[in-house]
């Protein structure tokens, strides 16, 4: 087993159900997805099956079970957003790097996911790239902004 | 003489629009030149359309800056600062003079956001300097009973801002009355409506507010245990929380016998969300708490008597939080004195969507919703004409403009069909399509339905694929019917508010834009030009350069053309998936 779960688990109590999301979250805060490895672990450390583990984070949108890209990008299609051309964004984004939400690029460079607001309506569309926030953007804007990001 | 000062406006609209270059920038400034000015930071005022915004106060009064950047930054420093010459052409607001922006101002009455960008959310001194946890201290000083407390926030006639509009004090009687070791209070932070971001702001830029009034919260019902329960979207907030939850417990306001009172001892986690809207439910969010699938529990029991571990819980928003200690400050009465005979108080509104000032506002209930929208927002952006306000996210409906002359309080909105709901308004113009708006809600609350109940799980399902064949030219007379009937059985069924309202958003456009339903069915039109498949895309020759970008593109082959020469759309094999339109950098492609 990975070092780094060894140490995450560490941190949590034994048996403790109520810390299974926190654990998942800080699973893929460090690692940057939950592996079945690390479900494994997870289940022997809390005693809950893998399939409640399964059955938890499947439930929530944050979790992911492949390895993420380099940098990741978060596009949002709230309200605010699609009413001033988020999806309009995402079509170009998509064609620009290739890949759909919910996928990784080939070269890692890049993940793609599509959420729901990120509070920031005031300056629609907006995306996000790795807890960065790019506003009121265009599509115009958007090769400029993808070259920060290598 | 005080010392000059430049706060800059951290939240994270302004960190967006770039506030912390500014920052930097300043502080860059001031090092190497040695400025004697104090440099501070804030969160967000409320101004959100004119970040990055920069205020600048010395003796002789106050100057907001509006639409800061570096360069704009230095100019300020060197004239306003070195020069004492403000540079009245980028200041928003000031108490010197008159702007424009004065508007958005004037008819706000803040309670809620008092201390928002005025003070640094890191320095929880900065909180205690403007009467910051002086409720807590008020009720520990002249040991106000829990009774008189719950009856205070009874009096002041606050109902709960989450969107439900239940009232608090009443909340707070029943989670009293039921006796435990362990009771728990919990605040929502999950702020599910995509488009809103009130909650965000006042977690940002003054989170002791609420904290204090879990505080206050917890004492009164007597609960030991406090979970904040915020989105994992909201970084910037989580990181504030954190920072604020440590100073408070390091100045004995968490931990144990509270402010010297005997057994008092309350403490309160973070616990972030992980993505499920259906966790702003209260049930679900105790569900999620637990670690388990955040999926609704059937009420009773209600969590005033059986909540987080079974134990007795009481679950409020940031909001109806932050208002707390604001109450027992100024008395029920002075918070009552706002609003209309059922709504109390003021709301704070995130206005978004094509509106000129887009933002957040805080005004007394009762105000007409045309006036938040032209009165503060300033009305529609580009001269366009205003077509309807969406309130309430997936659980609310669209106000056309007709009716925009409703006052906002709770009643009045519901009857509209659209609620209140948390406080988010997305203002619409002619270029919104309201089915389309229908379809994109249902999606939302298909996608996010957790699935136990029947009604909800497929109801909305059938919905959106009857939504679907409408924005693509393939619906039928009968499906508004079809619509309608499906709206209500799915509820009259479902066990929470997340199906129960999911169809409003469908009910209230049917309701006020029937006329655009038929126009995508009787005539395959579509009025706003936004859906897709309804529209015809063709190049215009005058702005074509020949650059062939659409014709590489086109994963239909569709267009044709030389380089340097204009190109042509083949209608009989456009798919219309726009994306010539989205790939043309010379505004070629138009859509008739
Ligand atoms: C589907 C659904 C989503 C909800 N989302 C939120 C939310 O994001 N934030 C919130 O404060 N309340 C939300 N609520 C309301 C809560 O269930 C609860 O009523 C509220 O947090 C109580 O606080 P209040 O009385 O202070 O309003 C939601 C309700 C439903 C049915
Ligand atoms: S709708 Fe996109 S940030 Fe809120």
């Amino acid at each position: 087993m990975k070092d780094t779960i060894i140490k995450i688990l560490g941190q949590f109590p034994q048996n403790n159900r109520g810390s299974l999301i926190p654990l998942l979250q800080k699973v893929q805060n460090l690692e940057g997805y939950i592996s079945s490895d690390a479900i494994h672990a997870i289940s022997t450390h809390l005693r809950v099956s893998r399939s409640t583990i399964y059955g938890v984070s499947s439930f929530y949108s944050q979790f992911r079970f492949n390895p993420p890209g380099r940098n990741s990008i978060k596009i949002c299609l709230g309200t605010a957003c699609h009413v001033q051309g988020g999806d309009f964004l995402l079509n170009a984004l998509s064609l620009e790097i290739g890949i759909k939400p919910g996928e990784t690029t080939e070269d890692k460079r890049f993940d793609l996911e599509r959420v729901a607001c990120l509070g920031c309506c005031a300056l629609a569309p907006v995306m996000m790239i790795n807890n960065n926030i790019h506003s009121r953007m265009s599509v115009i804007k958007l090769r400029e902004i993808l070259n920060r990001y290598a | 003489m005080e010392q000059t000062k430049v706060i800059v406006g951290l939240g994270s609209c302004g960190i967006a629009a770039g506030a912390k270059k500014v920052y930097n920038k300043i502080k860059a400034l001031k090092e190497t030149k040695d400025l004697g000015f104090e440099l501070k930071k804030t969160s967000c005022i409320g101004m959100c359309y004119r970040e990055p915004l920069v205020e600048v106060v010395d003796d002789s009064g106050s100057y907001l800056y509006g639409d800061i950047d570096e360069e704009k930054a230095i100019e300020i420093i060197e004239k306003h600062i070195n020069q004492h010459d403000p540079v009245r052409e980028y200041i928003i607001h000031s108490d010197m003079f008159e702007t424009e922006d004065d508007e958005y101002l004037k008819d706000q009455v803040k309670i809620v956001l008092r201390n928002c960008g005025y003070i640094d959310p890191e320095n929880i001194e900065e909180y205690e300097a403007r009467n910051g946890y002086r409720a807590i201290k008020k009720i520990a000083g002249q040991r106000i009973s829990r009774m008189d407390i719950i009856q205070i926030i009874l009096s002041s006639g606050i109902r709960g801002r989450g969107g439900g509009g239940f009232p608090t004090g009443l909340k707070w009687k029943f989670a009293y009355d039921s006796k435990a070791d362990d009771k728990y209070i919990i605040c929502n932070a999950d702020e599910g409506d995509p488009g809103a971001f009130m909650d965000r702001s006042v977690l940002e830029g003054d989170p002791h507010s609420v904290l204090e009034g879990m505080i206050i919260g917890a004492y009164a019902i007597e609960a030991n245990g406090g979970v904040i329960y915020c989105r994992a979207e909201y970084p910037l907030a989580i990181k504030r929380l954190t920072i604020a939850i440590e100073q408070a417990r390091a100045k004995g306001y968490l931990g144990k016998n509270i402010l010297g009172i005997d057994g008092f001892n309350f403490d309160i986690y973070i616990k972030e969300g992980a993505g499920a809207f259906v966790c702003g439910e209260e049930t679900a969010l105790i569900a999620s708490v637990e670690g388990e699938r955040g999926m609704p529990r059937k009420r009773p029991p209600f969590p005033a008597s059986s909540g987080l571990w079974k134990k007795p819980t009481n679950i409020n928003n940031v909001e109806t939080f932050a208002n707390i200690p604001w109450i027992i400050m100024n008395g029920a009465e002075a918070y009552a004195k706002y609003g209309t005979e059922k709504s109390k108080g003021t709301k704070v509104f995130a206005l978004a969507g094509k509106i000129k000032r887009s933002g957040l506002v805080e005004v007394p209930m009762g105000i007409s919703i045309r006036d938040v929208i032209f009165k503060l927002g300033g009305g529609i952006r580009g001269n366009k004409k205003f077509k309807a306000v969406q309130m309430g996210g997936p659980s609310g409906g669209c106000i056309p403009e007709y009716l925009a002359d409703t006052i906002v309080d709770y009643d009045s909105v519901n009857a509209t069909g659209a609620i209140m709901g948390s406080g988010g308004m997305v203002v619409m113009d002619e270029d919104t399509c309201m089915v389309d708006i229908a379809k994109f809600f249902l999606d939302f609350t298909q996608k996010e339905s957790c699935g136990k109940c029947t009604f909800c799980r497929i109801g909305t399902k059938r919905m959106l694929e009857i939504l679907t064949r409408i924005t693509e030219g393939k619906g039928e007379m009968s499906d508004i019917e079809k619509l309608e009937e499906l709206a209500y059985e799915i509820k009259d069924n479902s066990l929470c508010g997340l199906g129960q309202t999911a169809p409003n958003p469908v009910l209230t456009t049917i309701k006020y834009f029937r006329d655009e339903y038929e126009a995508h069915i009787r005539d395959k039109k579509c009025p706003a030009k936004v859906c897709k498949s309804l529209l015809t895309y063709e190049v215009d020759p005058e702005k074509c350069t020949g650059c062939t970008v659409c014709a590489r593109n086109c994963p239909a082959d569709a267009i044709d053309g030389e380089k340097k020469e204009v190109h042509f759309i083949r209608q009989e094999d456009c798919i219309k998936c726009g994306m010539c339109y989205t790939k043309c950098k010379f505004d070629a492609i138009k859509l008739s």
